[in-house]
């Protein structure tokens, strides 16, 4: 077991680095309000995170993640550029795997605001692994921008763009939702009756509980109004599926997605800010030539990914969770900011985690 | 020291369960008073009768506190989210058959799948300000099953009975319950969700797998496994 003193330490010292890079020293409170989380993750934060509660405040969370604290104080505070560095436990309940840790400590690094997105991103990473450059870790890098501008751009109703917007970050319901969509996954006897029916709620027992008989007959006007669209055509489906499967050095991953674009041409802004963030991070001393690229990265993690997205993993232990992660969520300075939105890109240490490798490597 | 067995402490899964063991030449009583959960185990040398709520012995199981212990696949799977590690299912016993099932009102025509169900927790949840409410007591397995099957903006509220009226009362307007004919549900204007039960469960005998056992506790064991096994 690693001493906890010895991970104090490194936390210490790998904040002391941030603030060194100018970034100002934040603390938030370990219990959170539950309602801010629950609206951002829905139920399943429920299976991550510990939850009290007391007569007064209602339900609390022990922080699960710095993030959502991180970006209410700056949001609090009017927005304008900065860069923050935190050092403190987060706690995440553990249901199926008892070696995992439920508290544990993290050290963080954000950049809010700036004009050059590309530069920010590149900061984080680099910082990020020049901190970690003893261990020798295999980087991963994705853009979870270049799957939301794929869908944005397609040519289909704004109510499907809505709906694979939403499930995105579940690649299961967004598989299913395409399926529909392109017309592959045929509709039932029962649902088409149902839409053919003149009067779909003939029958169907009295209206109880809060969803009105008003909503039920709205639905149905919307997959009526569903069945009459197009579908979406089969080669836009495949190059959404050639997207996500592009799997490359960060270079020959770009080249093989200006292909893709040639079907998917909404992507290509974001294929630009990709191009853009390579050199930054080039520029940064990144051996982008040897940067591992996956368009899928970052897909079933935490929803809050927007952009670029990477992750630090010691490929000695593959037991082991990822020593860093991070990313770009610029919507959800828009979700906390109550209207207002700011750039904010990001990454987290875990300082016990680098404990155990450092402690591996001696003799 | 004798082998602990937990048996649910009334109501007919004690009785059921009592007839179960008595097909098998074991005789369980409750002795005492009526309200004194105490019990006597005829038929076999070793073994005392520990009389318990059945929602209690998953976690008795799961602590050693008894052996062997007889409840529902539901509470087990709610209860104990690592239960193959730590409960090993010795005999289903055939009765208390019930379905962990996710309801709708039935005028919902729209809604037959897990997929419609997210389509319109969504709309629910963008007209109503709020996420749409499932009333159960089984927030774990609920949960997993709508984590698998991809389904957001709905919340779990608790309701550890009368869950069915929950949704005519604009507590809740789903219900995840376990259901055994249908009937409540019926009764209550809901229909159940087509993608098949959360959780089948029936009335089983459990081991503890961390239980500590001397060695006339296991003798005791072996001889009591051998009992149960066959047919009756």
């Amino acid at each position: 077991m690693t001493d906890r003193s010895a991970t104090l330490a490194r936390a210490a010292a790998l904040r002391a680095r941030f603030q060194g890079e100018g970034a100002e020293v934040v603390e938030t409170p370990i219990l959170q309000p539950a309602g801010a989380l629950l609206d951002l993750y829905g139920e399943d934060i429920r299976g991550r995170a510990y939850v009290t509660a007391d007569a007064l405040r209602g339900e609390q969370m022990l922080r699960p993640d710095f993030t959502v604290p991180v970006v209410q104080m700056h949001m609090a505070r009017g927005g304008s550029p900065a860069r923050y560095t935190y050092s403190g436990e987060v706690f995440r309940r553990q249901e199926q795997d008892e070696d995992r840790a439920n508290e544990y400590i993290q050290v963080g690094y954000e950049i809010f605001g700036g004009d050059d997105p590309a530069a920010a991103d590149a900061e984080v990473f680099a910082l990020i692994a020049e901190a970690l450059s003893e261990f020798g870790l295999r980087a991963a890098t994705g853009d979870m921008g270049l799957l939301l501008a794929a869908v944005r751009g397609l040519k289909t109703t704004e109510r499907r763009k809505a709906a694979l917007l939403r499930h995105v970050w579940r690649p299961r319901r967004f598989r299913s939702l395409l399926d529909r969509f392109s017309g592959r996954v045929p509709m039932t006897p029962a649902r088409k009756a149902l839409l053919a029916a003149e009067d779909p709620l003939a029958g169907a027992g009295p209206e109880i509980g809060c969803r009105s008989r008003a909503e039920v007959l709205d639905r149905i006007a919307a997959l009526r109004a569903d069945a009459e669209a197009p579908p979406i055509p089969g080669h836009v489906i495949e190059a959404l599926d050639e997207l996500l499967s592009v799997r490359e050095t960060a270079p020959f991953a770009l080249e093989h997605l200006r292909d893709v674009a040639v079907d998917l041409p909404a992507i290509q802004p974001a294929l630009d800010r990709m191009a853009a963030r390579i050199e930054a991070l080039a520029a940064r001393g990144v051996d982008v030539e040897r940067l591992d690229f996956e368009a899928s990265y970052g897909r079933t993690s935490m929803e809050y990914y927007d952009g670029f997205v990477f992750g630090f993993y010691a490929e000695t232990r593959p037991d082991l969770p990822p020593i860093a992660t991070g990313g770009r969520y610029d919507a959800l300075t828009r979700q906390l900011g109550q209207g207002r939105a700011i750039p904010a890109v990001g990454g987290v240490l875990r300082p016990g985690l680098m404990q155990q490798l450092a402690g591996e490597g001696a003799p | 020291m004798s082998l602990k067995l937990g048996v649910p402490s009334k109501g007919r899964l004690m009785d059921k369960t009592f007839d179960w063991f008595a097909r098998r030449g074991i005789g369980l009583t409750r002795t005492g008073s009526e309200r004194e959960y105490a019990g006597r185990v005829e038929g076999i040398e070793g073994v005392s009768l520990v009389l318990l709520s059945a929602g209690e012995i998953p976690r008795e199981l799961a602590a050693g506190r008894i052996h062997l212990g007889v409840t529902g696949t539901d509470l087990v799977q709610e209860k104990l989210p690592r239960w193959e590690q730590q409960v090993e299912e010795i005999a289903a016993l055939g009765f208390g058959q019930a379905d962990l099932i996710l309801a709708v009102p039935r005028f919902w025509v729209d809604v037959d799948t897990l997929d419609d169900l997210d389509a319109a927790a969504a709309a629910f949840r963008a007209r109503h300000g709020y996420r749409l409410r499932i009333a159960t007591k089984y927030h774990r397995l609920v949960r997993e099953f709508l984590m698998r099957g991809g389904v957001s903006d709905y919340a779990l509220v608790d309701s550890q009975g009368a869950t069915e009226g929950t949704v005519k009362n604009e507590t809740a307007e789903a219900i995840a319950d376990i259901t055994s004919t249908g009937e409540t549900l019926r009764a209550n204007h809901l229909k159940v969700l087509g993608d098949g039960p959360i959780l089948r469960s029936q009335a089983t005998l459990w081991r503890s797998r961390v239980a500590e056992c001397d060695d006339a506790q296991r003798a005791t064991l072996k001889a009591l496994l051998a009992r149960v096994d066959g047919d009756a």
